[in-house]
Parts: C-alpha cells; sequence; structure tokens
C-alpha cells in the first residue's frame, strides 16, 4: 500500500558529517558495487566503456562552493541519497504499490516487479534520490542496504550499509533516530543536524551534519601576490652569467 | 521538466475526447441517424483511447500498467486510471444503448460526464500535486486542464453535433480556457523555485556559511536526473512557441468559429477550428513541461 504509516517503530537512517567527508566518492563506488551484485536485478549502466556512459547510482557526490560575504571561499563534498523521508511524497504518487515506506524500521523501499516505470516518483521526489535503471526500467533508489542490516551471514562489523562501512573519514554513520542513545541522535543533538530543503515539508530522517566553523586568522588577509620589488640576487657562476648577459643587453 | 511527447499528446488528445464525451454525455444534440451517433462515438471515445494509450508508451513495463488501478487511495495517477477507463466503458455502453435503441439514457450520460470530468480532474492533480515544481503546484492547474477539455470538447462537438449556433458558445470557452491559462503563466512567472524558498542555498543546509554554488558535478556526463528534472533545451524556442500556441490555440479557432456563424456554412467546418485549437494545445503543453523547473535542479547548478 503506497499510503504512508503513522509512525514507524525504528526510524533508520543516515547521519552525513559535511565536515569530514573528503569527497573521495569511495561511498557511491562501493554503493554501486554492493547494489550491482546484490539485490533484486543489478544496478545498470548503458555504454559503461564508452564516451557517452550513463547510468543508474544510489549516491552521488556533489561539491559545492560556499563563500561567506566577509571571508574566503570554501569546498563543501557533499553525498546525496534517500533520505527515507517520514512524510515521503515519492510513496504516495506510486500507482501500483511498488513503491512503499515500511513500518518496522522506515525504509523506503521499491518493490521491483511490481514498478511500472512511470517515472512519478522521481518527480515527486525534490532530492533526486530515484533514478531509472536503464537496462531494468525500473526505479532504482537506496535500500539502506536492507540485504546487509538484517543478513546473517555476513560478519558483524558488516551489517551495516555499503558507504558508512567503506567511509574513510567516519563522515557517515548509520542508525536508529527513534533511540535517542544511538549514536545517530546523539551526533544529531551535539552537531545540530539538519534538514535538506525543509520548506518541502518532507521531513527527511538522514540528517546532514554542518562543516565547523573555519578558524579565522588574527592577521589581516594577505593581499594578491604582488610582484617582488627585485630579481633575487644570484652568485656564482649564476651570477656571473647573469651580468654577462646584462652587458651584452 | 523533459517534455515526453507520449504524454504531451496523452494529455491533450484524451482532454479533447473527453471533453467531448463530458458534453455528448450532458445530452448535446445530435442527428439522431446511427452514421452520426456512431462517429460521435467513435471520435470521442476514440480520442480518449488513443491519449491512454500513448500514455502507457513511456511506462517502463506497460505490461504492468494493470497495477496502477490498485491505489487509488493515495496516488492520483492510479485514480485517473481507474476513472479513465470506467468512463470509456460507461460511454461505451451509452453510445451502445443510443446506437440499439435511437433514444439516449439520460442517467447514464450524466454518469459518463461525471466521469470524464473527474478524469481531466485527476490527470491535472498529478501535475499539482507535486511540491518540486513550484510553477505546477497551483488549483489553476486543473482549472487550465479542465477548460482546454472543455474548449476543444466543444468545438468537436460542435461541428459532428446539431447545437443551434453552437459558435458564439466556443468562442466563449476558447476566451474563458485562454484567461485561465493567462493566469496561470503569471502566476508561473512568480512561482519559481527561489519564489517558493527552494534555493541551493537550503537544497544544501549551507546557507548558514554564505552563497553556494555548484563546483563539481557527481559526474561527468548526463544522468536520469539531468535528463529528465534539468532538461533546459525544450526552453529555447519559449517565446516563439507560445505564440504559436495563441495562435493555433485560440486565434485561429475563434475566426473560424467567426466565419462559420456569420455565414452559412456548415457546422462541420468548424472541424477546422477543433484541428487547429489541438495543435495550438501540443504547443501549450510542451511548454507545461519544458519551462517547468524542478528542485533537483538546484543540485545541477541552477538558480
Amino acid at each position: 500500500m503506497t499510503s504512508l504509516p503513522q509512525s514507524t517503530e525504528k526510524r533508520l537512517g543516515l547521519v552525513i558529517d559535511l565536515d569530514t567527508c573528503v569527497g573521495c566518492h569511495a561511498c557511491a563506488v562501493n554503493c554501486k558495487e554492493w547494489n550491482t551484485g546484490a539485490g533484486a536485478s543489478p544496478l545498470a549502466d548503458t555504454d559503461a566503456y564508452g564516451a557517452d556512459v550513463s547510468g543508474a547510482w544510489l549516491n552521488r557526490i556533489h561539491t559545492f562552493e560556499v563563500t561567506p560575504a566577509d571571508a574566503p571561499a570554501q569546498i563543501v563534498h557533499f553525498p546525496k541519497s534517500c533520505l527515507h523521508c517520514d512524510d515521503a511524497p515519492c510513496v504516495t504518487v506510486c500507482p501500483t504499490g511498488a513503491s512503499h515506506k515500511r513500518s518496522e524500521d522506515g525504509i523506503v523501499l521499491v518493490t521491483e516487479d511490481m514498478c511500472i516505470g512511470c517515472g512519478l516518483c522521481a518527480w515527486a521526489c525534490p532530492y533526486g534520490a530515484r533514478e531509472m535503471d536503464p537496462v531494468e526500467n525500473v526505479m532504482k533508489k537506496c535500500t539502506l542496504c536492507v540485504d546487509r542490516i538484517y543478513s546473517d551471514s555476513l560478519p558483524e562489523e558488516d551489517r551495516i550499509p555499503a558507504c558508512v562501512r567503506t567511509c574513510p573519514s567516519s563522515a557517515r554513520h548509520f542508525g536508529d533516530f527513534n533511540d535517542p542513545e544511538s549514536d545517530v541522535s546523539r551526533l544529531v543533538a551535539e552537531r545540530g543536524g539538519i534538514d535538506l530543503m525543509p520548506e518541502m515539508e518532507t521531513r527527511p530522517v538522514n540528517k546532514y551534519l554542518p562543516p565547523r566553523p573555519k578558524t579565522r586568522s588574527e592577521r589581516a588577509t594577505p593581499s594578491p601576490a604582488a610582484p617582488a620589488a627585485s630579481a633575487p640576487k644570484a652568485d656564482g657562476f649564476l651570477g656571473w652569467l647573469d651580468a654577462a648577459l646584462d652587458k651584452l643587453g | 521538466m523533459h517534455p515526453a511527447v507520449s504524454v504531451i499528446f496523452f494529455t491533450v488528445m484524451s482532454g479533447a475526447g473527453l471533453g467531448m464525451i463530458f458534453l455528448i454525455g450532458l445530452g448535446f444534440p445530435v442527428d439522431a441517424s446511427a452514421g452520426w451517433v456512431f462517429l460521435v462515438g467513435v471520435v470521442g471515445g476514440g480520442l480518449a483511447i488513443a491519449g491512454l494509450l500513448a500514455s502507457t508508451f513511456h511506462l517502463g513495463h506497460p505490461e504492468r500498467a494493470w497495477r496502477a488501478l490498485s491505489q487509488w487511495r493515495s496516488s492520483w495517477l492510479s485514480r485517473e486510471g481507474i476513472a479513465a477507463i470506467a468512463t470509456l466503458i460507461l460511454f461505451g455502453v451509452y453510445v451502445l444503448i443510443w446506437l440499439v435503441t435511437g433514444s439516449r439514457q439520460p442517467v447514464l450520460g450524466l454518469l459518463s460526464a461525471l466521469g470524464a470530468a473527474l478524469t481531466v480532474f485527476t490527470t491535472s492533480m498529478i501535475y499539482a500535486q507535486l511540491r518540486t515544481v513550484p510553477q505546477w503546484h497551483s488549483r489553476l492547474t486543473p482549472v487550465v486542464y479542465c477548460g482546454f477539455a472543455l474548449g476543444s470538447g466543444w468545438l468537436l462537438a460542435s461541428a459532428l453535433g446539431t447545437h443551434e449556433a453552437p459558435e458564439l458558445w466556443g468562442i466563449v470557452l476558447i476566451g474563458l480556457a485562454w484567461a485561465a491559462k493567462w493566469m496561470w503563466w503569471a502566476r508561473a512567472s512568480r512561482a519559481r523555485l527561489a519564489d517558493a524558498g527552494s534555493t541551493p542555498e537550503t537544497a544544501t543546509g549551507l546557507g548558514f556559511i554564505g552563497k553556494v554554488r555548484l563546483l563539481e558535478r557527481p559526474h561527468t556526463g548526463d544522468n536520469y536526473l539531468t535528463r529528465e528534472m534539468a532538461h533546459r533545451i525544450g526552453r529555447k524556442h519559449a517565446s516563439r512557441l507560445r505564440m504559436l500556441a495563441l495562435v493555433f490555440g485560440a486565434v485561429v479557432p475563434v475566426l473560424v468559429l467567426a466565419v462559420v456563424g456569420l455565414s452559412d456554412a456548415p457546422a462541420l467546418f468548424n472541424l477546422l477550428a477543433s484541428v487547429s485549437m489541438i495543435i495550438g494545445l501540443l504547443a501549450e503543453r510542451w511548454l507545461f513541461f519544458a519551462e517547468a523547473e524542478h528542485a533537483v535542479s538546484l543540485y545541477y547548478g541552477h538558480r
């Protein structure tokens, strides 16, 4: 049923730390790797080794430049995947019931063999979290690695989403937002986790930790490299050559 | 938004067909001979069916389309599918009884008319419900869709039916529909993403630091999102297309109606007006999609 649950037992999701993300794309690559090998169908590409490569990914890393009014610009790497919203508009627009939000853990999923590939859910999502698979012609999205987190066969430490497992700078955290003592809840409380586009009223579960404030130098910002007043003096052989060439002048 | 030809064709054609079904169902006078009744049934039903079939062409899995009838509790797209099929069945039975017995069943007609109106309304709500496209997210969107369906449906019905002097009403309905569209356009120019409060700053949550600009895309080529949601090529000829929409959708039909109404020309000439209006509406519908800004474009360097 594509009506949303009133509330969910758990609210599983991610915290993404924009302060520590280094923009290496490892999370996106591991996501692609895991979801191509596992799940209902591979996460396909077209012309993967050609000039016009295109494909479905569930995680994309944008890089933004942010310019304060009174300081130099800073770079923020910005990983973006499904936010598993409490009021997910992608779920209610689905005409077939393929798109749904689970009442037990709040994960938003697509049942692939029920999806007609109409694309309306992708239109309804403000975050661009859903991409049409170019080969399967069904909608693909982040599953929060539902096939890892509940797995009995994987080692304990691997029972977290692939993107979280692989992040080399620990910029991604996974947990239950309904549990106030969970790592994710505490990080959000301590660091002031934020919602993306709150004006869209989607109530995302995933939260972003804003970059910590930059330390500002006491000294005045140096002016752009001024040309040196005089050319450096050379001695020895180079000094002789310099003088000799000057004379030739 | 990417203007998909199948969806443009569908909304315009089925709009005209359903507009005609609405009018016939309400008792629009038609010559009682079986030939005319048949023609009216085929044109009204046929346009609606052609449009619906075209709409399945943009599906990734048309063979699963029946599943779209299940989620009427939450989904406008599902409601549209159900309303369209119910309307076509009701109208089919209505025309069949009319052909066989020669008499029109007013209750069945009324139900077909209600169904047709509901179908056009649900189509428009598929777009009007989307917060992610502020230009569509308006009560004016259903008004425009219903107005154009009624206008183009009236032109078709007036050409094939026997209504006394239908041309005056035709001009009035075309005028009202385009007045609504004019208001929609005026609102749309004030309903950009930024007007709805969505900017790269809110999209990234980084506005508290300063101005946000995309430095590097996540991918070098295009993907589904950039093709579908951050599509801009269609906007290139916007002003020319708007002119074409107005000329073919409003000016030509009104001129044809005026000439037919003032002369002794048979009402069948009104068909020219309806063909012209449909061409104009195809341009209008292209712009409806091509000019619409989607929130996802904020992640791809759009301000």
